[in-house]
């Protein structure tokens, strides 16, 4: 297994994934920093959450156009496993490797707090070990997270089962109640039509452990190690 | 060099005053020029000078075996064991914040995040103690906004959590609010930095953000002599910017990984002007600056606004010579400025040059000596006058006074508030913000750190003697509520103009009160900030001495894990039953309401508090408490339902406890009264918590157990859905009002 982590400048959660990480698998990931246009092989590049270039002129708009970006954008295309988390999924839909944009919250504030999730699609690379519709607990800590796209966009991302989390109730109700954001049809993480990139909001890693209040992030790394290995 | 014109109207200007400005004529043995009358001007300003307030903090008690580093640094350091140590202090942005809320608490956050890192810390908690007028008003509403918007944009961009601090609302602070920021770093002890220049012809290098013309002390000067081409002046409040800061701290933290730094300090107050004096004066050598080196962000800036300028993110650095390119390599992968803008000389004068000419030439060492000491006059607060007879209510009223109280913006919950913040990042976040301490752990260690930051208002404001000793206790009992051991503190005096003579009597009988607990709890204050003139039309804050305080958990896996709730556990009272309801919120939003004068606060007994406090460590160490809350504002009631409620708990009080029999009056004492001193805990083990107190000879009453869907309190029964949900809307609703 080959993980690397992008470090933007201004990423923030880079260390907190690679610490997940080590803890679930005992892997040390690399970090590659955003200058970088020729790297190994990976079989796995996340972008981290974070405010990459301060998050001027748009959040990851900047960040779309990095150093590392051109040769990601390559690396996708050639089947290696993307993940955005944050401002991670801000840069993707930035780069267009994955559909839809990320707006400021609806009640235009930072928002930083456990919601639920329900697990819609659980036959991919990063979500095989949950149950389909399972509902898990994890955090969210974001100010432009609303997920938006076009109608025709929807119907492909639901036609393909692209969507692959949901904010919910605590029971699994999906309704505008429990969307913390404003998210078009309450979609918290999707993937792309070939099924190798992933983008999402919430931050598994900050519910990977006990002592911080809940493991429901575990199996998100655990579905990833077991595709890649 | 150039005469000063119009001297009365120029010192008026720099509030410097005559005898101040004899004593700089003195000291240069001739007349300053406008550059050095400035640079004079913030040296010796209140905030940089601490000129009215040093003769008392001299008495503070800064010492101790963990101290690494007291007061007179950029934040104070404590030894946490190991090759670990803790640099933490809070810091006022008060004055900032009323006039541009936003910029004015986000920079708050950048400077005090750069105090920490540049001892050598990565810092890895925020917290912050805030203080607002009445929130009905639209004025404040607007405040509290820009101010919680200011903290979070900061604070969330840097990726480091604001895990707690506390917002208290009340009309004395309609004119004058408070935001004090405290940070908490964590570093090697064999990698710590400080400030002391030393080395003749080292390289003195800037780091940094570009020098622009924002935040030039007291630029409220309109007059022509300060700026020759009368140019729009910009507003005085410094304009942050999160993300370059950001840099500038991984820039900073990478090279202080390699041997290059010989000292280094943060640009904050008086900027450039205050940084390298600073330096200078504590290595006592001498310092040049090339003010034709400084980065600029915009032409035909005068060495005065260059030198005082405070534009933010800014560093200045002391470097080995020979050194400059590789410590160059580092900043260009960061994308930022650094140039080498002077070097240490052995003149013990502060000189600056512009085009090869000299500019300003000051002698540190007899400036630093003669920087100007007052021992203000004072006379002592009086004592309030006793509260007229109280009328109790019924009995059976609990439920509705329990619902009125939770209305108070002081006593609900501030969700709102903390939800905007990223309490998480970093991933070491175990006690988020809810109530008491927070609790965070050092990253890849068992260690964790608790933290919190404490002052009731209402007790300083009718004395501020023992309001200080009740906010010095108060965090105390927080931290040991966590399980953490309290080490020592840092503070921020918040008062009005110490020119009067009243409100100097309040400084001084606060330090007092803080000197005589920190003597007794052995906590040493090992940094803080004085904010003095927090006043507007003669009419001053209520003394608010903030205390910040860190205390340590050795080994967190211990009691943070496995320690679920479950249905009818045994809850404890630790300490007597209360028996006192002056200066409480009791007193205050069900029986007196509008009324001001809320009597004495509380007294307070040290032994009792000692006591208390280490029958509860020794619980922790053993593995005996589930979860545990030290009873302060709203009561032993309030305490107990806000340590439950997010744990989906509420609870059913024992009729040994309260009942029928009792007098109102003492009934709704034991509910609500905020007698110090004591602390809540739900127990693992009855048995054993009874044994150990009946042999540690403590005070240990039942007061009832915990049940799932609702809290019955003598009868009356209260549906916890309901209370929780009241709980956390009501702060919504009066910002959406």
């Amino acid at each position: 297994m080959k993980v690397a982590i992008v470090v933007f400048p201004g990423s923030n959660c880079d260390r907190d994934i690679a610490w997940a990480i080590k803890k679930i698998s005992g892997y040390k990931p690399d970090y590659l920093w955003h200058k970088e246009k020729n790297f190994r092989n990976y079989d796995l590049i996340i972008l981290p959450g974070g405010f990459s270039y301060g998050d001027y002129l748009r959040c990851g708009a900047i960040g779309s156009h990095s150093p590392i970006m051109n040769e990601i954008k390559k690396r996708s295309q050639k089947g290696t496993k993307i993940i955005g988390i944050c401002n991670g999924f801000q840069i993707l839909t930035e780069s267009k490797l994955l559909p839809g944009s990320l707006l400021q919250n609806e009640n235009l504030k930072f928002i930083c707090k456990k919601i639920f999730l329900k697990v819609k699609n659980n036959n991919t690379f990063f979500s095989k070990k949950y149950k389909l519709n399972e509902i898990i607990n994890v955090p969210i800590a974001h100010m432009e997270g609303r997920y938006y796209c076009s109608k025709k966009t929807l119907k492909e991302l639901e036609n393909n089962k692209q969507i692959i989390f949901q904010y919910c109730s605590n029971n699994g109700n999906i309704k505008d109640t429990d969307n913390p954001n404003g998210s078009t049809r309450n979609i918290a993480g999707i993937i792309n039509l070939k099924g190798n990139v992933l983008g999402m909001m919430p931050h598994p890693e900050r519910c990977s452990e006990e002592l911080l209040g809940g493991e429901n992030g575990i199996n998100f790394f655990k579905s990833i190690f077991e595709s890649i290995n | 060099m150039d005469k000063l014109n119009n001297l009365k109207e120029l010192l008026n200007i720099h509030n410097l005053n005559n005898i101040e400005y004899k004593k700089i004529t003195k000291i240069l043995k001739r007349e300053p020029n406008l550059l050095e009358l400035g640079i004079y001007s913030v040296m010796w300003s209140e905030h940089c000078s601490y000129k009215s307030s040093k003769k008392w903090l001299r008495q503070l008690p800064t010492k101790s075996k963990i101290v690494i580093c007291g007061p007179g640094e950029n934040a104070g350091i404590i030894d946490i064991g190991g090759n670990d140590s803790i640099v933490f202090k809070i810091e006022s942005h008060n004055h900032p914040s009323y006039l541009e809320p936003f910029q004015g608490a986000a920079t708050g956050v950048g400077g005090i995040l750069r105090d920490i890192f540049t001892m050598g810390a990565r810092p890895i908690a925020i917290l912050d103690s805030l203080r607002f007028g009445d929130i009905k008003q639209k004025k404040q509403k607007y405040l509290l906004s820009g101010v919680v918007s200011g903290i979070s944009n900061y604070g969330n961009c840097m990726g480091i959590p604001t895990v707690g601090g506390e917002c208290y609302f009340n009309e004395d602070y309609n004119k004058n609010i408070l935001v004090n920021a405290m940070a908490v770093g964590v570093a090697k002890k064999n990698k710590l930095f400080f400030s002391k220049a030393t080395g003749i012809n080292n390289p003195v290098i800037y780091v940094g953000a570009k020098t622009g013309k924002d935040g030039i002390h007291g630029a409220t000067m309109a007059s022509a002599e300060f700026d020759d081409n009368s140019k729009q002046k910009k507003p005085t409040v410094q304009v942050g910017d999160p993300f370059t800061e950001k840099l500038v701290m991984e820039a900073c933290l990478e090279l202080m990984q390699t041997n290059m730094i010989v000292a280094i300090q943060d640009m904050g107050a008086a900027g450039l002007t205050c940084s390298s004096f600073e330096m200078a004066a504590k290595g006592n050598c001498g310092i040049e600056l090339n003010i034709n080196k400084i980065p600029l962000r915009e032409k035909d800036m005068t060495p005065y606004e260059i030198m005082l300028s405070e534009s933010q993110e800014r560093m200045l650095i002391i470097l080995k010579k020979g050194s400059e390119k590789k410590a160059k390599k580092i900043f260009d992968k960061w994308d930022l400025d650094m140039s080498v803008i002077g070097k240490i000389t052995n003149s013990k004068k502060m000189i600056i040059k512009k085009d090869n000419n000299i500019i300003a030439n000051i002698p540190i060492a007899l400036t630093e000596k003669k920087t100007p000491e007052y021992k203000r006059p004072w006379i002592k607060p009086k004592k309030v006058k006793n509260i007229k007879k109280i009328i109790f209510p019924k009995k059976n009223k609990v439920k509705e006074i329990i619902f009125e109280l939770l209305k108070s913006p002081n006593l609900t919950s501030k969700k709102w508030i903390w939800e905007q913040y990223d309490h998480m990042v970093m991933c070491d976040t175990i006690k988020p913000p809810s109530y008491g301490a927070a609790v965070v752990r050092i990253h890849g260690t068992k260690k964790s750190i608790a933290l919190t930051t404490d002052c009731n208002t209402n007790y300083c404001k009718h004395d501020p003697f023992i309001g200080t000793v009740h906010a010095v206790s108060e965090a105390r009992r927080n931290i040991i509520a966590t399980g953490a051991t309290p080490l020592a503190i840092t503070n921020n005096l918040n008062f009005g103009n110490p020119e009067d003579k009243k409100i100097m009597g309040q400084f001084v009988m606060s330090v007092k009160g803080m000197i005589d607990s920190c003597k007794k709890y052995s906590l040493p204050v090992i940094s803080g900030n004085v904010s003095l003139y927090n006043e507007t039309n003669k009419s001053g804050i209520s003394p608010t001495p903030v205390i910040g305080m860190v205390g340590l958990i050795k080994n967190t896996n211990s009691f943070y894990k496995k320690n679920l709730l479950k249905e009818n556990d045994k809850i404890f009272l630790v300490g007597k039953k209360s028996n006192n309801i002056s200066c409480s919120n009791f007193l205050e939003e069900i029986i007196l309401k509008n009324e001001k004068n809320l009597g004495s606060p509380p007294p307070l007994n040290y032994n009792e508090e000692i006591k208390n406090g280490n029958f509860i460590l020794n619980l922790f160490k053993d593995n005996l408490i589930k979860c545990c809350n030290d009873i302060s504002s709203g009561g032993l009631i309030i305490s107990l339902f806000k340590m439950l409620i997010d744990k989906g708990f509420g609870a059913e009080i024992d009729k040994n406890f309260i009942n029928n029999v009792m007098s109102d009056q003492i009934f709704y004492k034991i509910l609500f009264g905020e007698d110090v001193g004591k602390y809540i805990i739900v127990a693992n083990n009855e048995e054993k918590v009874k044994k150990i107190a009946e042999k540690s000879k403590i005070n240990l009453f039942k007061i009832g157990i915990t049940k799932k869907n609702h809290l019955n309190i003598n009868n009356e029964i209260i549906k916890l859905s309901e209370l929780k949900k009241k709980f956390e809307n009501n702060f919504f609703n009066y910002i959406n009002n």
